[in-house]
């Protein structure tokens, strides 16, 4: 056994992931006909009517009836949703209420004729998108369909038929429809029906639809349905079977390849295409290869590539536009490069004499193509769209013919008359035919290939008129003259092709070259922007120069998507816009003009993505008519909007990050207070509770000394636990806000005396020494505060200042101020924590590694010293080593010192 | 036997480490009054140095110095080969910290704050595991549970138990180490020899508990201790 079939019976992956996405989504059923009358909607009532009695809560989304007894009959006792009324040119149309369903939310949909196309000023253009937009939202849909309706097999009913529908719903729908329903009827039955007045008939196109209900017809379209379905039973099948890894016979490795050209039969070309996948069961792309000549179409023949490109990506295939220098090479190098096995193309339509000369794409093709089959498709034209084609070019005009330029060439071929005339008296005449060369050639260089074929015919007239004898006629004497003028008249054509050819090459290059410069800059300037708001702008400014267009960008904000920037600015968007951006940004599609959902908005709105999903819209709308981007302009707006897309996620991640390192740090800094605080309570308990049970259980054996010295510490700890808790809760009234200060004209010499006599215990190591000036005045401030904000001070001093040392407290008038000083002569204040000493559970640590304090004297000092109008500030003393803090009050201007008040 | 220790040899010596001058203080005084000889060390770095100038019987350190972590105090002085009994005083209340420091070879530990019986009994546990290393008794008894390490047999009131191998060898390690804490990875390592999870252990424990225990819902003999590990019950 090798290794490939046991890899071949692994469940498929992409077979499973199909089946997952089917789990959230609603399912769809479709039932599909043949032709009008085969009794859809009378089968899917039934099935309603089967379902209802299964207790499904279901609505009828929109039904007609077109006036059918057995119909009408059937609908009554459903639910049915009343119809959004839509005014549309005096007209009044009826349209399925969609906003009305979603907001049901019934369990189960009827909507018939999934084709309809939906009034303007709907939501959507299509039905089947509504639909669409319930199976996103998880309810189940019953739908009806008939087979001229199906895209793929749109030009074939056509053919059939000869009516071309306009209506028409992609591949895709019935290829992620989870059941299908043939309603079928035999030809017969059906024209009997139809004799029978039971078949609905618009009246204005009763004859035509007559015609279409003949038995050729209907046999016809009968088997394209039945094909269908059993196409459709058969990918079922396959899904089913790789999904439980059975193996079979599965076509491998045919992968299909269609070339797409601006004939206008590449519309058919490309449904082949898709066809031949389908019976294939094999993957399949469209190509357009750009080349020099694709800069030269119309606007027309752009615009007809680009939507047979978004055919094949409607029918279910991968489109690419790839620049090469000939359309043969472009094409095989892609097939061979990517496995292509089959190539589609379109039979070309050129007449013999133009292969002669040019050569055939077709035949290059077939010769070179090797092992891979080349189907040539027969073109066939196809009536309206050859109409719409007329038209498009009517109404977008051919190449810009630019009269400056052919002046130009006629200039060229002036200066060469000129220096002919002057060269005539040293050259023999047949060696000024190079000249008038030169000429061509340097309009060929400068304004492109008709300048330059018309610089052609005024050269050979020009040389004709002036230099071939006999002189001053158009006619030539000398046979050999003759045959100079024709091959120089072949020279010079050739010569300006070819010219002509190199320039726009030169061209393209040039402005691919600008484009990839551009992209570079674009990328390095989104790279090393840090702000979001810089970002965005940089992103419209540029999307908006490189493709010629308005930019907004939105992005999410508060359950919507907002206006962050835009170029030229714009700050508000009016309400269809903001729906469209709003609905693209919610499904992750583009909504707005030019696209399937919202058409009517004024702008065309773009989700931006990177690999983790959605990051903001990008609205984009210009002045002029006609699509917006041009496919290699959608590829530049891609790059773009990608690279955008990523720095706007890097930012954010940025921000992210930032946030995470402050929540970590809030952390660190809250589980540091949570133990400091454990520490500093449970210390003294510790030390109490293990004295008082040595006391309680031991006291036999503990002598006088002991029994003194364990009372001692339970009564010093018990001091030291209350003096903690005091602070904390200080600290507590200062965070609450609950510290109202009280002003009384107080006594500062009195105040520093009851602190002394507090804190006399914790001194006790020290010489203290106090200065009062003799003329201190008395201060408005809160006494009690001010005395704890004191001994807070000395008690710091104590703690960091070794025993034996100066702890001196001053006290002066300096100008307008009441300035207090607490000295030591510690270790002083590290200088990188000058500021910090004064924060929360914030400790220095001591020079001999003892953890002393609680981390809180200072911060109710700052906490009350502010509270009462005043500053602290701490440093070091300029002396030498050792801690200053000062306290600075303002003195009012009607101050009395406390010897006034004696006297 | 609870009044004063060793009251024949010599003072046990006591090394007390702690950075708190008040804990210090009424240990000194409540140990020397126990009959044991305290030295003090205010950090890691004097412990250290107390240590190597003279041999102790018994270390009490708290984890939390300013200098040297407790942590790795133990770790040194167990890497030194020295077999001094430690006890850990916590003021944490984290439990990675005692199982951090019984995993590297404390003995056992109390948290702060502390009633000094609850110390002196470690103390004890502590000493006594090294004094019976010695000379192990033949018949651990406590309370009604009685277990003949000789003949392997263990009896509730009397009545014998019939035990499982696993459950006799969890039980025998339990009763080597009567009123010391034994961390669920100690154990592990010693009946399992270091496979298994502590939801094993917690299995095994409850059988056990069920044949020895009166009332295995408040156990008396195979006491949890909760994020740490387990304790018997010190012998009558």
């Amino acid at each position: 056994m090798d290794d490939r079939s046991e890899y071949d019976r692994r469940p498929s992956p992409e077979a499973l992931l199909r089946q997952a996405g089917q789990e959230t989504r609603g399912h769809l059923k479709i039932f599909l006909g043949a032709a009008p009358g085969v009794g859809k909607t009378y089968e899917m009532l039934q099935a309603a009517h089967a379902k209802r009695h299964e207790g499904l809560d279901l609505v009828v989304g929109v039904v007609e009836t077109h006036g059918r007894k057995e119909t009408q009959a059937l609908i009554e006792g459903l639910e049915i949703t009343s119809r959004q009324r839509v005014e549309y040119k005096g007209h009044r149309l009826e349209e399925m209420d969609l906003d009305a369903i979603l907001k049901r939310r019934p369990q189960l949909v009827l909507v018939d004729e999934l084709a309809h196309t939906n009034a303007p000023g709907t939501r959507h253009p299509k039905r089947y998108m509504d639909v669409e937009e319930l199976l996103g939202a998880g309810i189940d849909v019953y739908a009806t369909l008939n087979i001229q309706h199906v895209e793929s097999l749109n030009d074939v009913v056509a053919r059939i038929t000869r009516i071309r529908v306009r209506e028409t719903v992609p591949d895709s729908i019935i290829d992620r429809a989870d059941e299908i329903e043939l309603v079928d009827l035999t030809p017969d039955d059906l024209i009997q029906r139809l004799r029978e007045g039971k078949v609905y008939l618009p009246h204005h196109a009763e004859r035509a639809i007559r015609h279409y209900f003949q038995p050729g017809n209907l046999t016809a379209l009968r088997e394209l349905a039945l094909r269908r379905t059993a196409q459709r039973v058969d990918a079922q099948m396959i899904d089913y079977m790789r999904a439980h890894a059975i193996a079979g016979p599965w076509a491998a490795g045919e992968r299909i390849l269609v070339g797409v050209n601006q004939d206008p039969s590449c519309a058919s070309v490309v449904r082949y295409a898709r066809r031949l996948a389908d019976r294939l069961h094999a993957p399949w792309s469209a190509i357009h290869i750009e080349t020099s000549r694709t800069q030269r179409l119309t606007a027309g023949e752009r615009d007809r590539i680009a939507e047979c490109l978004r055919l094949a990506e409607r029918l279910g295939g991968e489109a690419l536009t790839v620049p090469g220098a000939n359309v043969t090479e472009g094409i095989l190098e892609h097939a061979r490069t990517n496995n292509f096995t089959h190539l589609v193309i379109a039979k070309s339509k050129r007449p013999r004499w133009s292969e002669w000369l040019r050569g055939s794409t077709t035949h290059r093709l077939i010769r070179q193509a090797g092992d891979i089959s080349v189907h040539v498709i027969a073109e066939r034209r196809e009536p309206l769209e050859e109409a719409v084609r007329t038209a498009a070019i009517t109404a977008e005009g051919g190449p810009a013919i630019d009269p400056k330029h052919y002046l130009g060439a006629a200039g060229f071929v002036a200066v060469a008359l000129a220096l002919g005339v002057v060269l005539q008296q040293f050259l023999a005449v047949s060696n000024i035919a190079l000249v008038f060369l030169t000429a061509v050639l340097a309009c060929a260089i400068a304004y492109g290939l008709l300048p330059s074929l018309f610089a052609c015919l005024l050269s050979v007239l020009a040389y004709n008129f002036f230099f071939l004898p006999p002189l001053y006629t158009f006619t030539i004497a000398d046979p050999e003259n003759v045959v100079a003028l024709f091959f120089f008249a072949v020279v010079a054509v050739i010569v300006s092709n070819l010219t002509a050819r190199v320039r726009a090459q030169a061209l393209t290059a040039r402005q691919r070259a600008k484009t990839t410069e551009d992209l570079y800059l674009f990328a390095r300037k989104l790279s090393s922007t840090a702000v979001l708001d810089d970002l965005l702008w940089a992103t419209a400014f540029q999307i908006a120069s490189m493709l010629k267009v308005n930019v907004v960008l939105l992005l999410p904000e508060g359950g919507s998507v907002a206006v962050r920037a835009a170029y030229p600015p714009e700050d508000t968007l009016d309400e269809a816009d903001l729906a469209a951006a709003k609905w693209s940004w919610e499904n992750d599609q583009p909504a707005g003009r030019g696209a399937d959902t919202l058409p009517g908005a004024k702008r065309l709105f773009l989700p931006m993505r990177t690999g983790r999903g959605p990051v903001g819209i990008v609205g984009l709308d210009s002045d002029r008519a006609g699509p917006l981007l041009a496919p290699d302009q959608r590829r530049l707006f891609n790059a773009l909007a990608d690279q955008a897309a990523l720095a706007i996620e890097r930012i954010g991640l940025a921000q992210d990050v930032e946030r995470a390192q402050v929540a970590a740090e809030t952390e660190r800094l809250r589980s540091s207070l949570l133990t400091s605080i454990s520490h500093d309570l449970r210390t003294p308990l510790a030390s109490i509770l293990g004295s008082a049970t040595s006391l309680k259980n031991y006291r036999a054996t503990l002598d006088e000394a002991a029994q003194d010295e364990l009372i001692g510490t339970i009564q010093e700890e018990s001091e030291r636990l209350n003096r903690f808790i005091a602070n904390l809760l200080d600290m507590t009234r200062l965070e609450a806000g609950a510290v109202q200060p009280k002003s009384d004209l107080v006594d500062i010499a009195d105040i520093v005396g009851s602190a002394l006599g507090r804190a006399g215990k914790v001194l006790a190591q020290h010489r203290v020494v106090v200065e009062l000036a003799d003329d201190l005045p008395m201060v408005k401030l809160d006494p009690v505060l001010f005395e704890q904000v004191l001994f807070n001070l000395l008690d710091n001093a104590a703690k960091y200042a070794p025993g034996g040392t100066e702890v001196r407290l001053s006290a002066g008038r300096e100008g307008n101020q009441l300035r207090l000083r607490v000295i030591d002569e510690g270790p002083g204040i590290p200088p990188a924590d000058v500021e910090r000493i004064f924060d929360k559970f914030y400790r220095v640590q001591a020079a001999d590694s003892r953890r002393v304090g609680t981390g809180l004297g200072l911060a109710i000092c700052r906490g009350f010293v502010d509270a009462m109008g005043g500053t602290i500030t701490g440093s070091n003393r300029p002396d030498r080593r050792g801690a200053v803090f000062t306290i600075t009050f303002p003195l009012s201007a009607d101050r009395v010192t406390a010897k006034d008040m004696a006297a | 036997m609870i009044g004063k220790a060793a009251p024949l040899a010599a003072p046990l010596k006591v090394l007390v480490v702690d950075d708190e001058p008040a804990i210090r203080r009424f240990l000194r005084t409540s140990l020397t009054a126990q009959g044991y000889h305290v030295t003090e060390a205010a950090d890691g770095a004097g412990a250290l140095n107390d240590l190597r100038r003279a041999p102790v019987d018994i270390l009490v350190l708290d984890l939390g110095l300013p200098d040297i972590n407790g942590l790795e105090i133990i770790e040194r002085v167990r890497g030194q080969g020295s077999p001094v009994p430690i006890v850990v005083l916590s003021s944490r209340t984290d439990e990675t910290g005692k199982v951090k420091a019984l995993d590297l070879g404390a003995d056992d530990y109390v948290t702060k704050p502390f009633g000094i019986d609850e110390l002196l009994a470690r103390i004890r546990a502590a000493l006594r595991h090294r004094l019976q290393q010695e000379g192990e008794q033949p018949v651990f008894r406590c309370g009604d549970l009685a277990v003949d390490l000789v003949r392997g047999i263990v009896t509730v009131g009397g009545n014998e138990v019939k035990l499982t191998p696993r459950e006799y060898s969890l039980l025998r390690l339990f009763v080597a180490h009567a009123g010391k804490v034994l961390t669920h990875r100690l154990i592990l390592r010693e009946v399992w020899g270091g496979e298994g999870e502590v939801q094993y252990l917690r299995v095994y424990i409850r059988a056990l508990r069920h044949k020895i225990e009166p009332d295995p819902g408040q156990p008396r003999y195979i006491l949890t201790e909760q994020g740490v590990g387990y304790r018997m019950r010190a012998p009558d």
